[in-house]
């Protein structure tokens, strides 16, 4: 429907864009961007017994959390209707030659869409390699969020953009993290 | 101990009108996140093996948005629509005898778990809107991580 605008849209159009929804969600509610909190929230609000649950998820998630959780059933919305409207961009033939060629020296077969399609999908998560990449990479995903208190959005974004020191420590922390796995278990792991 | 994530219990129920208005900014972020690309595996890659300028562009210029903005909106005494206070919650360093050790701990196993499912946690929800119904598992998996972290916390230094 709406191809014309499909991507890569450039970064220099994306990056202000995402910077606007700051302001955007300041001077609508005075509510910070971050969306990792929604993890926790979305935890307070599992049906168990209260007594499982641990200290730090118990509190009132519906009065803390009820905005993030729209904004996020938001970002879902718009995760389909970016693929709908616009339609599914092409990532893996969009990325640099390099990246390419060091991905196919890791044996990485699939170049469409937006993710390897031979790494990610329900056929692969039982294999080691897909257990460590979706289920490995998704807990510490959340472990790490909660515990450094925030995530690329809090912290790269709305902390650094604050000027808040303990937010490039965080930064700082994310790219070691990056780069131990894209350097040292990454060649390990698809090798 | 004090928490940025924790919020004070007066903080008033949000409206209708303003819940619509935070899932159609959501949904704006939502198609920005596809079409940009920044919900890719490959971008990740890409990012962290310092092969293009896409990623460090977007993050970039993002933060000097918002950062412009937030200067704006103070310099101006700005308030909100529904009358809430302009403020953004300060980061704490925290109590621990290592100073910091929540951001560099927590940030650094966050990094790693970036890198390996190439997404965090905004662009798995674009995701799975986008019909990779994989990041389900993802999902549950970033679940049960922050479930792990809330019952470790006591015995993590912060």
């Amino acid at each position: 429907m709406l191809e014309s605008l499909s991507g890569p849209w450039p970064w220099y159009v994306a990056g202000p864009l995402i910077g606007l929804v700051v302001p955007f969600l300041l001077l609508l509610g005075g509510k910070v961007f971050g969306i990792s909190s929604n993890l926790r929230h979305m935890c307070a609000a599992a049906p168990t017994p209260e007594s499982w649950k641990p200290a730090f998820l118990n509190y009132e998630w519906k009065r803390a959390g009820i905005w993030n959780l729209t904004f996020v059933l938001g970002i879902f919305l718009g995760g389909f209707l970016a693929v709908q409207l616009i339609g599914m961009p092409d990532a893996g033939s969009h990325i640099s030659e390099a990246t390419r060629a060091d991905l196919q020296a890791l044996g990485v077969q699939e170049f469409s869409g937006l993710l390897p399609a031979d790494l990610f999908s329900w056929g692969s998560l039982l294999s080691p390699v897909g257990l460590v990449l979706i289920v490995g990479g998704g807990f510490l995903v959340g472990f790490g969020a909660r515990y450094a208190g925030g995530c690329t959005s809090g912290h790269a974004i709305s902390g650094i953009a604050d000027l808040q020191l303990p937010s490039l420590v965080a930064v700082i922390g994310f790219f070691a993290g990056g780069l131990l796995v894209t350097f040292g278990l990454l060649p390990l792991l698809l090798g | 101990m004090k928490h940025q994530s924790t919020r004070s219990p007066a903080e008033p129920q949000s409206s209708p009108l303003a819940l619509l208005g935070y899932l159609l900014i959501g949904t704006y972020l939502g198609v920005i996140f596809v079409q940009s690309e920044v919900v890719s595996w490959f971008r990740i890659q890409e990012m962290f093996r310092f092969q293009s300028f896409h990623m460090y562009g977007i993050i970039g210029s993002a933060v000097v948005v918002a950062a412009l903005s937030v200067q704006v909106i103070k310099r101006l005494g700005m308030e909100s629509a529904t009358g809430e206070p302009l403020q953004l919650n300060p980061k704490e360093w925290g109590d621990s005898r290592v100073p910091g050790a929540r951001y560099w701990i927590g940030g650094t196993l966050f990094g790693v778990g970036w890198a390996l499912l190439g997404a965090c946690p905004g662009p798995i929800f674009a995701l799975l809107g986008s019909g990779i119904t994989v990041m389900a598992a993802a999902l549950l998996s970033a679940l049960a991580g922050t479930w792990a972290y809330s019952v470790l916390r006591p015995h993590l230094p912060h």
